[in-house]
């Protein structure tokens, strides 16, 4: 194992040098920056939106700058935070766990990443134009997206930088399969590697498969646009339902592409703090690759009140991908039974992702049923299912992985005290932020409105929403102090804080420019694990694993 | 609606809020009023037991995984495929409980799918930004936003739209149904008593999707009998000398080529038919009430009251305009 160099080194080459590199962990640490500092931005956005809807009636902004403020948060959350953040992640971790000293394509990958962030400062900047950003939600559906109703730059800057970071996924998805298939090191077989290389793997499935529908549709929008072209303008002989197809045709496979990394750092993380191998290894790829495949057929559960597709086979296939999501759910469990179980704040982390992923989980049962959902669609309800979904799920998960991997990327650990504040203030902000809006949506409030009636008892549970938007920004901002403090006086991390089992922690931290000095034999896919054992057994005084 | 209110009031308890929380009349799918929502009603509560079920089962699993979670030592073999437990708990359990939720779905579905008896009317929905017309089949009436039907009738809409997509929701009646435009959807609403069903639209369709509100006016049959006859009529001459100075007004300036009054030249379809206007209860898609001041209001300057809408500010003498508010109040 490298011992020589254990104290933080500058980077050396300055700021320029962030400009120019092609090392996949510069690069990685570039995705996670851009991707949290649109979670913050389209955060703030998110904060505006409640406040205004803390009172009916209209007090802070008018109802085309409400429009823009959920389109752009949406869109930012999804494109320019989720997917960016995802890749990011895969980029500085993939090459550490197969024990490769690079990517695949490296400059391939910088320009990947700088695309993601043209197109992401390309769809903000509709802000400063004079109609302001696109306001037409980050669905953009047809006609409405159309220039007879949607005039100004603002809308085709949207699709312009959505198009392009669509464009630089999918070569960072291609980048990523050609690393984990070509470059694995010798004993590295793909049943040893680790979960989150898996569900990686299926991740850039999805994305080099589903991308390119999105970007057919935005070019065919672009086009209806300022070609006058009439592929969704029904006046033209074109079809808005077309439109639809091809978004979520993309959009579900999406929704899986900001959830599968997720699931696959939680099955880091829990195994690590219970002392224990992953329970149902194979069971759990089993189950990453069906739901990567069934993600392709579930699309129209988004088009059932169209009543253009075919309810009853959307709605099967909707409940069949639970069951695979299922598997994961009882491996979690099986993994943690009968372990020895630490809750430091990676931990807690999965220990939140867990509950509320469950919630999500379960209200999204509820969605796939055709005729429930004519009645919940478009409603608070969908919102409180999203967010539990991707932020009671991803978001939690993301946190817990950053918690469990800064310390490899930075060398210094964060503080656990203030990471346990951090959890507890975003697990009480969460669920008061979201959980009301269920109850919002079955009383029949309806999505993107600024203003709603004063009469049926909304004002109370938007409040309490409001309140718990407030306590998650709350809880971010810990976490941005507790890095900032951290990254400067945070106790050194050392090759292995955690006891980890991935090839990660067989390096430096961070790890040397080409990651590994040696690489312990790779025997199961936990060889660090293996390698320490091994030691402890030879070793004076045995001990645990 | 009891336990409508248990849920509120647990959901509000969970989500830590303070202060009493009394429904009021709130357009809720747990209230329904009509054939179509008492089953969704129903297909809500067994999903919901069904959940809660689940939900605790998953979480008391967690919790024992959490509490015993303290051995010294841990097993260090590595179970591949996750064995019975799994399979048990993660294949067979899910895919059981699924196929009946998918089996009572797919019933409730067909169900919604027809009406329980066969529709006598048929009342053609045009979705405009941002505002409804009602156009009712074989009697030549047409109204805006106040759609009467009678109750304990299976009655047929055939959903189209001028625009954009929108989406036609009532609730309290009946499943959301789309309107997009090229096409045309079709659904049936069913009320059991009389009453006034609050409406909205459900896609975002642009800056007044908010107030794109509308209501379904159950009324028994024979009432409603009564109301259809008198909307299909044509406006009746005005009897006042004021409110026929309205009518030159209302012909004379820019209303008639947007509006219609059915019985005289003005007949455009841009906006709402404005024959029978005095006998709706709202006006601009439930954004004012219909009185007097609102409508002076709203014809002076509608952007105030509804920014956007597609009717322009007209700037009329305040003897003209009394004309034209006794005219339009007239329109009964
Ligand atoms: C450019 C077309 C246009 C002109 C001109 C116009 N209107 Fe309108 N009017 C509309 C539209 C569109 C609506 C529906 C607005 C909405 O609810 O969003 C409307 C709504 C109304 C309503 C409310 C109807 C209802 O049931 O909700 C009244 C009353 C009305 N107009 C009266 C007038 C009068 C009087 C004039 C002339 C002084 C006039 N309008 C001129 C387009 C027009
Ligand atoms: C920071 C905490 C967050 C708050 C307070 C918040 C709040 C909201 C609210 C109130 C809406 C509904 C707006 C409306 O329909 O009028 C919304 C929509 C949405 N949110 Fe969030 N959200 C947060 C985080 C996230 C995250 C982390 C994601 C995804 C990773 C996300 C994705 C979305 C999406 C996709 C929409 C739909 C946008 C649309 O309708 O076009 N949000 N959010
Ligand atoms: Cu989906
Ligand atoms: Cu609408």
């Amino acid at each position: 194992m490298a011992t020589l160099e254990h104290s933080v080194p500058r980077t050396a080459g300055g700021l320029l040098e962030w400009f120019t590199s092609v090392d996949h962990k510069k690069i990685g640490i570039l995705y996670l920056s851009s991707a949290l500092v649109f979670f913050v931005l389209s955060g703030i956005l998110a904060l505006v939106m409640r406040s205004e809807l803390a009172q009916p009636g209209l007090q802070l902004v008018d109802r085309q700058t409400y429009a823009q403020l959920f389109t752009m948060h949406g869109t930012g959350m999804m494109f320019f935070f989720g997917t960016p953040m995802v890749i990011g992640l895969a980029n500085y971790f993939v090459p550490l766990h197969i024990g490769a000293p690079d990517v695949a394509f490296p400059r391939l990958n910088a320009f990947a990443f700088w695309l993601t962030l043209a197109g992401a400062v390309m769809a903000f900047a509709g802000f400063l134009t004079a109609t302001g950003a696109a306001a037409f939600g980050w669905t953009a559906y047809a006609p409405l997206s159309g220039d007879a109703y949607s005039p100004g730059t603002g809308a085709d800057l949207w699709i312009i930088g959505v198009a392009l970071s669509g464009v630089a996924g999918v070569l960072a998805a291609v980048n990523l399969l050609a690393t984990i298939f070509g470059m694995r090191a010798p004993g590295m077989s793909m049943l040893r590697m680790s979960i989150f290389n898996w569900n990686i793997v299926v991740t850039s499935i999805l994305i080099a498969f589903s991308f390119p529908a999105l970007t057919v549709a935005l070019a065919l929008l672009w086009a209806d646009r300022n070609l006058g072209s009439s592929f969704f303008e029904p006046a033209g002989g074109g079809d808005p339902v077309l439109y639809q197809h091809l978004f979520w045709f993309f959009g579900h496979p999406e929704v899986y592409i900001l959830i599968l990394p997720f699931f696959g750092i939680v099955t880091e993380i829990i195994p690590v703090f219970s002392r224990k191998p992953v329970f149902g290894y194979k069971g759990f790829v089993f189950a990453t690759l069906l739901i990567g495949a069934y993600s392709f057929s579930v699309w129209a559960h988004h088009m059932f009140t169209t009543g253009a597709v075919d309810g009853p086979f959307f709605s099967a296939t909707s409940m069949l991908i639970a069951v695979p999501t299922g598997i994961k759910f009882f491996n979690w469990i099986g993994t943690m039974w009968g372990g020895k179980i630490r809750f430091q704040t990676p931990m807690l982390f999965c220990a939140g992702f867990l509950f509320m992923f469950l919630m999500g989980g379960i209200t999204g049962v509820f969605l796939a049923s055709p005729p429930l959902d004519y009645f919940v669609h478009d409603t608070y309800y969908v919102v409180a299912h999203l967010h539990y979904v991707l932020f009671g799920g991803s978001v939690f998960a993301m946190f817990a992985g950053l918690y469990y991997w800064i310390p490899k990327m930075s060398g210094r650990m964060l503080s656990e005290g203030l990471g346990k504040l951090h959890f507890v203030l975003l697990l009480v902000g969460m669920n008061a932020a979201f959980f009301p809006m269920h109850q919002l949506g079955i009383d029949g409030m309806q999505r993107r409105i600024p203003d709603y009636p004063a009469s049926f008892g909304y004002a109370q549970e938007n409040l309490v929403s409001t309140a718990g938007a407030f306590l998650i920004a709350l809880a971010v901002l810990v976490f941005f102090i507790n890095l900032f403090v951290s990254l400067r006086r945070g106790p050194l991390a050392g090759d292995d804080p955690w006891g980890g089992y991935t090839l990660e922690w067989a390096t430096t931290s961070p790890p040397p420019h080409h990651n590994f000095h040696r690489l312990p034999p790779i025997r199961s896919a936990r060889p660090v694990f293996d390698e320490r054992r091994e030691n402890a057994q030879a070793g004076p005084e045995g001990g645990s694993p | 609606m009891t336990r409508g209110r248990l849920v509120r009031a647990s959901l509000l308890v969970a989500a830590s809020a303070a202060g009493a929380c009394a429904p009021s009349g709130a357009p809720s799918v747990l209230d329904p009023r009509g054939v179509g929502a008492r089953r969704i009603e129903g297909l809500w509560w067994l999903m919901f037991w069904i959940s809660v079920v689940v939900f605790a089962v998953v979480v008391a699993f967690l919790a024992v995984a959490y509490v015993r979670g303290h051995r010294k030592q841990t097993r260090l073999s590595e179970a591949r495929w996750g064995g019975p437990f799994v399979v048990v708990s993660g294949i067979v359990a899910p895919s059981l409980i699924l196929a009946g939720v998918f089996v009572v779905s797919l019933n409730d579905m067909m169900a919604l799918s027809t009406p329980p008896q066969e529709p006598g009317l048929t009342i053609d929905i045009i979705g405009h930004d941002w505002w409804w017309e009602a156009r009712y089949q074989g009697s030549g009436a047409v109204t805006a936003n106040e759609i009467h039907i009678p109750t304990g009738e299976s009655v047929r809409l055939r959903l189209t739209t001028d625009d954009v997509i929108h989406s036609f929701w009532v609730p309290q009646l009946q499943a959301k149904t789309d309107l997009i435009p090229g096409q045309v959807n079709s659904m049936w609403l069913q009320a059991d008593e009389a009453g006034r069903y609050r409406g909205q639209c459900a896609e975002f369709c642009g800056l007044q999707h908010a107030n794109m509100i509308f209501y379904v006016i159950a009324d028994e049959p024979g009432k409603f009998e009564s109301w259809l006859a008198n909307e299909a009529s044509e406006a009746a001459e005005p009897a006042a000398s004021g409110a026929a100075r309205g009518e030159s007004v209302f012909l004379q300036s820019s209303c008639a080529g947007c509006h219609a009054v059915r019985g005289t030249e003005a007949d455009s379809d841009l906006g709402p038919d404005l024959t029978h206007l005095a006998r709706r209860e709202t006006i601009a898609s439930g954004v004012l009430d219909n009185t007097r001041s609102e409508l002076a209001r709203w014809i002076i300057d509608p952007q105030s009251a509804k920014p956007g809408a597609i009717m322009p500010p007209t700037e009329l003498s305040s003897a003209d305009l009394d004309a034209l508010l006794d005219y339009l109040e007239g329109l009964k």
